[in-house]
């Protein structure tokens, strides 16, 4: 028995670790300025636990099997515990968690405590059940006020805009897509309509909860052209799972030319 | 065993009444063996919830024979909708959480073993036990009427975010009635949680026997106190953001709701209120709740490990002292669960940094578990299985804890999977296998008989390794950017490829093969309750004072003796000494000879 | 080994039983009378209590952070006037502790009579608290001010009747010790017996008070005692704040 369960512990731990270390599923291809340092971050965090993990459960295993009753007339040690080791080990675990902890201060920071570059690109992400708009300010650069009241759907009014009236909203662009161009700042502002959503782009490594009655700010750079996916990660409801858009990161010429193509649009 | 109040000695017996005796029992072992048997019920439910939702996911046009018939709009041509398999989600973790990780390890095993563990008759409150273990039951059975109402259980997950969960219908099915009554099964479910956490203090604190000093407490009534302590500050809290949002929702209100919401176009009539502000005091009580579902599992397995092991437990005190600040630390970071919430990224990072410190005293734990096993003469019988199996789970869950815990890796990890499986290997799993470590240990002394071993070691092969089939494959879809509560993976590129179908298959695959594994677990209870063998007084020649009363034990637990206690808890193979193990009440030597 | 061998605990962590000022029998909860006739200590009845006041605690604290954010993250906080009928109900519930600590000196002194009048003196001015307290809301309402009408408004009609649900809970509690005392007297003239292995509950033939009620009083005092300093807290907390 006490071999069984050393082998089969073993076993689990080996081949958990083998299919983390063989990458088959692994953290998907990144395209932003925060991904490699994110990455590196969760590799060494992924180096250090997988130590921790691999020498624990071999180890659990291994006392398992080395001191289990074989029905001779051998004693248990008779100990208390040993205070040393008790000390040393809690250190030890102490300055290797908190350390990992403060290796990660940068990449935090480097999203949340430090604002955008100047000149960053503004959009506007807005999630409702289950769609999402996103909205550009246009060429005189300001958002024009929303008016929830004007809400509707219907006549394409998604995010209650009065281009009539509101000077700064008539040349606000609003879109079904997020169309960015490569290597420039953007500057997200996260709002809902509705309930709480969250903006989750996996290659970006990003996401950030979308509050009704907040104005959230995010930024990040894209490094790389391509067509991502972004999806719903805070659950809003029963579409949740089809809450889905498309982030589209092009060359500034392209870029140019897919929002005049928005723009026309309205 | 050495009785030193050999006068007045009379036994008390029951009251002879079926419904005094077993139904409104005031004894703390019936009310114990209630506690497990409604835990019993809700996993078995939220079991079979999550079969049902692990099938959806790999097979969303198969049809479910007969789900119409549990909920005609749901299950509509017997085929998931997807709001069902949120309220079934929703469900799962609801009865898991509450009716299952909160009442089992603490109400349960805790109201039948504490009172005999430190020499007392019963509980310090009798009645107001009763009463608590009522009020649970009726707060089970207000949550599961969610499932006969026309607009179906809620769907806002266990979490219940606001204004998913305040506004009404409007944001989706299940978010009229259904929602309202799980806010009252929850809010009825902290008062008999409170009653009950009031009572265990008490107990512990007043009710020793003499000579059991707190620094001679089984590390199990340590875990319970401690425990009991955490429910009595959190679940206040979840009470009265309960009662918060049930003002939301019926009174008009807005707490929790904002200004100009506008769902499917129309403009709901609430202002000024703060989503965040839920999730504050949801936390401020769930992150407690999450070492209210594990503490008594790992006194549970300390005290299994040592007992099984022959060998005192290595570093009691540093198990105490770990358990205390786990305690005193778990009120200090609930807003790891917040960190892309909105909330102030400063604030952010100081959680993450008490959320390492967390996991110090954890790390502890889990060494002195191994360093009590290192020299021992371990008897691999069945609790001592799941109390291993505990520790290789709670290392595997913890583990994933320090990426969760790294605001910065958050970015990328959180509501995905991998968050899936870390709480259900920490919580969900580990605990669920202290349950059947406390199961195993304690059935022979709450029934006179023992269970069956063979069926005992099949049941923890298979639930073993069926668990780390569950929720292994989980991290990997985590790391993919698999997000959670999605019921079908059609609505996304990237999710909806056989590259991540596979591993869902796998799970789902592993989870019925599981959830078929404790039949034989249900075979063995129901058949070693009438047929198991004799287990008499001490079957596992354990030292602690319940094996010092026959099997199952007297009404008043002790027959009128007053016990006595001399020692530390876990003296085992102690050198010269005539067996491997010395009770707790056992006269010491030097006063025999006087 | 010796070193091991730990010497018994202090004596002030036993279990103290049949110490004159011990708590009823029937093993907890005051009950008695059925087959359970273990006593239970007199300190455990504080220490549930106690505990019991750390769980109102932590609501009340909840709801005063839950106040705190509301009224700092938005603009649409309105002044409520509380009012004045409220410091007349606080002069009552002061005066009705008072009266519950004079009911508790008698009850030192055996005086049945006095003693089971000052608990209905004291339940009264609870009711009569509750009473007030009724009167503040209709007051509200005749201004217009509603539970929805404003968050402060909403806090105010959530403070009060949290507070109220508490303070009824109290008020059940005397009127049980009132009627426990009642019943308990004329159920043990004739008969000075105990009831199987316990003390006497209620009064002696002489019209004594025998000690079986003493610790249900003490603990229902110190609940009551801390209602009231509940109250005080929540009057300044809306003073300064609504």
């Amino acid at each position: 028995m006490g071999l069984a369960i050393a082998i089969v512990v073993a076993l689990i731990t080996l081949i958990s670790t083998g299919v983390f270390l063989s990458h088959h599923w692994w953290l998907p291809h990144a395209i932003s300025t925060i991904a490699p340092a994110l990455d590196r971050q969760f590799t060494v965090t992924f180096i250090i636990t997988g130590i921790i993990f691999v020498v624990a459960q071999l180890a659990l295993a291994y006392a398992v099997w080395k001191f289990r009753d074989t029905g001779d007339s051998r004693r248990a040690v008779y100990s208390h515990g040993n205070t040393k080791w008790e000390l040393s080990w809690t250190a030890a675990a102490a300055i290797l968690f908190i350390g990992l902890n403060l290796m990660g201060y940068q990449i935090w920071a480097s999203v949340h405590f430090t604002g955008p570059e100047p000149g960053a690109m503004q959009v506007e992400v807005w999630g409702e059940q289950f769609n999402w708009y996103f909205r550009y300010p246009g060429p005189d650069g300001r958002f024009g006020p929303v008016h929830p009241e004007k809400m509707n759907a219907g006549i394409g009014n998604y995010l209650g805009l009065d281009r009539a009236h509101d000077a700064d909203s008539k040349d606000d662009i609003v879109t079904m897509t997020l169309g960015v161009p490569v290597d420039r700042e953007v500057d997200l502002t996260m709002r809902s309509k509705d309930v709480t959503h969250s903006f989750f782009v996996r290659e970006l490594r990003l996401k950030q909860d979308m509050v009704p009655g907040l104005e959230i700010p995010i930024h990040f750079m894209a490094t790389e052209t391509g067509r991502y996916e972004i999806v719903c990660s805070q659950l809003c409801g029963l579409g949740h799972y089809k809450m889905r858009a498309f982030f589209q990161v092009m060359d500034q010429p392209d870029y140019d030319q897919w929002l005049a193509g928005q723009a026309a649009a309205q | 065993m050495a009785d030193m109040h050999v006068a007045a000695v009379h036994a008390h017996a029951a009251p002879s009444g079926f419904f005094r005796r077993y139904i409104f029992s005031l004894d703390h072992k019936v009310i114990g063996i209630q506690y497990w048997l409604l835990g019993l019920l809700a996993v078995l439910i939220g079991m079979a919830l999550s079969l049902l939702v692990r099938f959806h996911l790999v097979w969303p046009d198969a049809q479910i024979p007969l789900l119409h018939l549990l909920s005609p709009t749901g299950g509509k041509g017997d085929q998931m909708q997807p709001e069902y398999y949120l309220s079934l989600l929703t469900l799962h973790g609801t009865l898991m959480i509450f009716f299952v990780l909160t009442t089992v390890p603490q109400s349960g095993f805790g109201n039948f073993a504490l009172p005999i563990q430190i020499g007392a008759e019963d509980m310090a409150f009798p009645r107001l036990n009763m009463l608590s273990f009522w009020t649970t039951f009726v707060g089970m059975v207000v949550l599961l009427s969610t499932f006969f109402i026309s607009d179906g259980p809620p769907l806002a997950g266990w979490t219940a975010y606001p204004p998913l969960s305040a506004i009404g219908p409007a944001t989706g099915p299940g978010e009229g009635l259904g929602q309202t009554l799980w806010i009252v099964s929850i809010a009825i479910f902290c008062v008999g949680s409170l009653l009950g956490s009031l009572n265990f203090i008490a107990t512990t604190l007043d009710l020793r026997a003499r000579g059991l000093s707190l620094m001679r407490l089984p590390l199990t009534c340590w875990a319970w106190f401690i425990t009991a302590v955490l429910m009595l500050l959190s679940f206040a809290v979840l009470f009265a953001a309960g009662v918060l949002l049930l003002l939301d929702r019926v009174g008009g209100t807005s707490f929790f709701i904002p200004a100009g919401l506008v769902v499917s176009d129309q403009l709901v009539n609430h202002a000024g209120g703060s989503p965040l502000l839920w999730q504050h005091l949801f936390w401020f009580f769930g992150h407690p709740e999450v070492y209210v579902a594990i503490l008594p599992g790992m006194g549970i397995t300390s005290h299994i490990i040592s007992t099984f092991s022959r060998k005192p437990i290595f570093g009691y005190k540093a198990m105490i002292y770990a358990m205390c600040s786990i305690g005193f630390l778990g009120f200090m970071v609930w807003g790891h669960h917040m960190f892309v919430s909105g909330m102030s990224p400063y604030s952010g990072f100081a959680f993450s940094v008490l959320t390492m410190a967390i996991a110090v005293p954890s790390a502890i734990k889990t060494f002195n578990w191994i360093g009590t096993m290192i020299g021992g003469k371990l008897r691999l019988v069945t609790p001592m299985l799941f109390a291993i199996g505990f520790v290789s789970l709670f290392v595997t869950g913890g583990l994933s804890g320090i990426f969760l815990g790294q605001p910065a890796l958050d970015l990328t990890l959180h509501d995905s999977y991998f968050v899936i499986a870390h709480f259900h290997m920490v919580m969900g799993v580990a605990a669920i296998f202290g349950m059947f470590a406390g199961t195993y240990f304690w059935f022979p002394k709450a029934t006179g008989r023992m269970m069956n071993e063979t069926l005992g070691k099949v049941h923890f092969w298979l639930t073993f390794v069926g668990a780390y089939g569950i929720f292994m494959p989980m991290h990997y879809l985590g790391l993919e950017g698999h997000p959670r509560r999605y019921s079908t993976l059609t609505g996304v590129e990237f999710l909806n490829t056989p590259h991540l179908m596979h591993l869902h298959e796998f799970m789902t695959v592993s989870a019925f093969i599981t959830a078929a594994a404790q039949l034989l677990f249900l075979y063995n209870l129901a058949w070693s309750w009438f047929k198991g063998p004799e287990a008499g007084e001490n079957p596992w020649e354990a030292t602690t004072l319940e094996w010092t009363v026959p099997s199952p034990p007297p009404f008043d637990n002790f027959a009128g003796r007053h016990a006595v206690v001399y020692r530390y808890p876990y003296e085992f193979s102690v050198p010269g000494a005539e067996k491997d193990y010395i009770m707790q009440d056992a006269v010491e030597e030097a006063k025999k000879k006087k | 080994m010796q070193s091991e061998v730990l010497t018994p605990a202090k004596t002030e962590e036993v279990l103290d039983e049949g110490s004159g000022h011990g708590g009823p029998p029937g093993g907890g909860d005051f009950g008695g009378g059925d087959s359970r006739p273990w006593s239970v200590p007199a300190r455990a009845y504080r220490t549930g209590m106690w505990m019991a006041l750390v769980g109102i605690t932590m609501l009340f604290a909840a709801f005063t952070s839950a106040m705190v954010v509301r009224q700092g993250i938005s603009n649409d906080w309105a002044h409520t006037t509380l009012p004045r009928v409220l410091w007349l109900n606080t002069a009552i519930l002061l005066a009705s502790s008072a009266t519950l600590e004079l009911s508790k000196r008698v009850l030192a002194t055996n005086d049945f009579r006095r003693f089971t009048a000052w608990l209905d003196v004291t339940a009264v001015l609870g009711l009569a608290f509750i009473a007030g307290q009724l009167l503040a809301w209709k007051e509200l309402r005749g201004r217009g001010v509603y539970l929805a009408t404003n968050p402060s408004s909403s806090f105010f009609y959530l403070l009060t009747a949290a507070h109220g649900v508490h303070l009824v809970g109290g008020i059940t509690a005397l009127f049980y010790l009132v009627t426990r005392a009642r019943v308990g007297a004329s159920r043990q003239i004739g008969t000075l017996l105990p009831i199987d292995g316990g003390r006497p509950v209620g009064a002696s033939l002489e019209g004594q008070v025998v000690p079986g009620l003493r610790t249900p009083v003490e603990v229902t005092a110190i609940y009551w005692h801390f209602m009231d300093g509940l109250w005080i807290y929540i009057l300044i907390l809306m003073m300064t704040r609504l």
